[in-house]
């Protein structure tokens, strides 16, 4: 047998090294989730540890998104159990959720009246625009995955655009910007790709 | 005051089920059965006070972590009001297996299926097409947490900072902690 041009497929993939590692990524992505986990998931797995592309992450978010319950947590799930089954997803979610519930159960515990003291509500009006800022951010950061899409720039704009207008400019339902430009934009696509 | 309560295993049974179902309804993240959820443990089963039900998600938004651990410190208050520590970590448990398993079983058996036929011209075609569509709900989530504050003449320091963090955040490598911190400080000192 000829192993010579084997090495490309037996050098391993970029990605958890261990049940634990997943465990513990995911946990530290969500102590520094302050407000919104997403946009670092997409700056520590995407750029820092390169576990997969802008475009992946893109894919695997279409999907956490459409299922119900919430888009971060999906995303674990589905990334997780991608590595390691259904162990890399439990541990996945695990770590996103169980270091951070200890903070929020001690947090409940020890300051019941922090959601009225004045101080933490005008600091947390400065954190929330940060937030929203990250949320901008990463989505110019993922628009760059956009540009081998075989809708093409234009089309992603203006599909984009009439999503955007639906949720945000008349806070209509997501499913309706799911059923009208995803419906659409999905078909385009069908017909423009080969089978 | 709470009214006190003495739930018993029916309706500690009922808690669980009701989230389960609500679980699977979650489309767009436990967010949007918010409403739902308040009219079932504030209006018509008096786990919680609505001082709690809100207390829950501004301590959740607070903390590190995802938002929907807010259902953990409801589960939290509800279990307290009914008893004391142990009820209330069984109200935890209860409210976190309830609202977060069945979705993300659901979740893991769609990816699992997606991930098998990914060679598929409808996956594939899926994928793509979702791509723009992720992007611009990720502008609309900025958007609605920016336009909270809408009186321009005096939040323009707030707009200001988040154009400014978005350009930190895009183009150079300065760690989000150093945002956040800096927010909540420009925050508590009321310069924004």
């Amino acid at each position: 047998m000829d192993y010579s041009s084997d090495t490309r497929e037996t050098a391993p993939l970029p990605g958890p090294a261990s049940i634990a590692d997943l465990f513990i990524s995911f946990t530290l992505i969500a102590l520094q989730g302050f407000g919104g986990v997403m946009p670092i998931v997409q700056r520590e797995i995407v750029e820092k540890k390169r576990w997969v592309t802008n475009e992946e992450f893109l894919e695997d978010w279409s999907v956490a998104q459409i299922t119900p319950g919430p888009n971060v947590i999906n995303l674990s799930v589905i990334m997780g159990g991608r590595y390691f089954g259904l162990p890399g997803a439990i541990a996945a979610m695990s770590g996103l959720v169980m270091v951070p519930l200890l903070f929020v159960l001690l947090l409940a515990y020890i300051y019941a009246g922090m959601a009225e003291d004045p101080g933490s509500v005008r600091a947390m009006r400065g954190v929330g625009a940060v937030v929203a800022a990250m949320f901008a951010a990463t989505g110019l950061k993922l628009a760059s995955a956009l540009k081998n899409n075989v809708l093409g720039m234009p089309l992603c704009i203006m599909l984009g655009t009439g999503c955007f207008a639906i949720v945000a400019l008349l806070r209509g339902p997501l499913i309706l910007a799911l059923l009208g430009p995803g419906t659409i934009a999905c078909v385009l696509v069908y017909r423009k790709i080969q089978p | 005051m709470t009214d006190v309560i003495a739930p018993g295993w029916h309706d500690w049974l009922g808690l669980l089920l009701h989230h389960m179902l609500l679980s699977l309804l979650s489309f767009g993240g436990t967010v949007s059965t918010l409403p739902e959820m308040h009219r079932y443990l504030v209006m018509d089963h008096h786990w919680l006070t609505n001082a709690q039900f809100t207390a829950s998600i501004t301590i959740a938004q607070i903390a590190p972590g995802p938002n929907v651990l807010f259902v953990a410190v409801m589960g939290w208050y509800a279990g307290m009001n009914a008893g004391g520590v142990l009820p209330g970590l069984l109200g935890t448990v209860v409210m976190m297996a309830g609202v977060l398993l069945p979705a993300a079983t659901l979740t893991y058996f769609a990816a699992a299926w997606g991930h098998r036929n990914r060679g598929k011209r409808s996956v594939r075609a899926f994928k793509q097409g979702m791509a723009p569509l992720v992007i611009a709900l990720m502008a609309a989530t900025s958007w609605l947490m920016a336009s909270v504050h809408d009186n321009l003449h005096q939040d323009w320091p707030l707009w200001l900072l988040t154009c400014l963090s978005v350009l930190v955040m895009w183009r150079t490598k300065v760690h989000i902690l150093w945002l956040l911190a800096a927010g909540a400080i420009l925050g508590y000192y009321g310069i924004v």
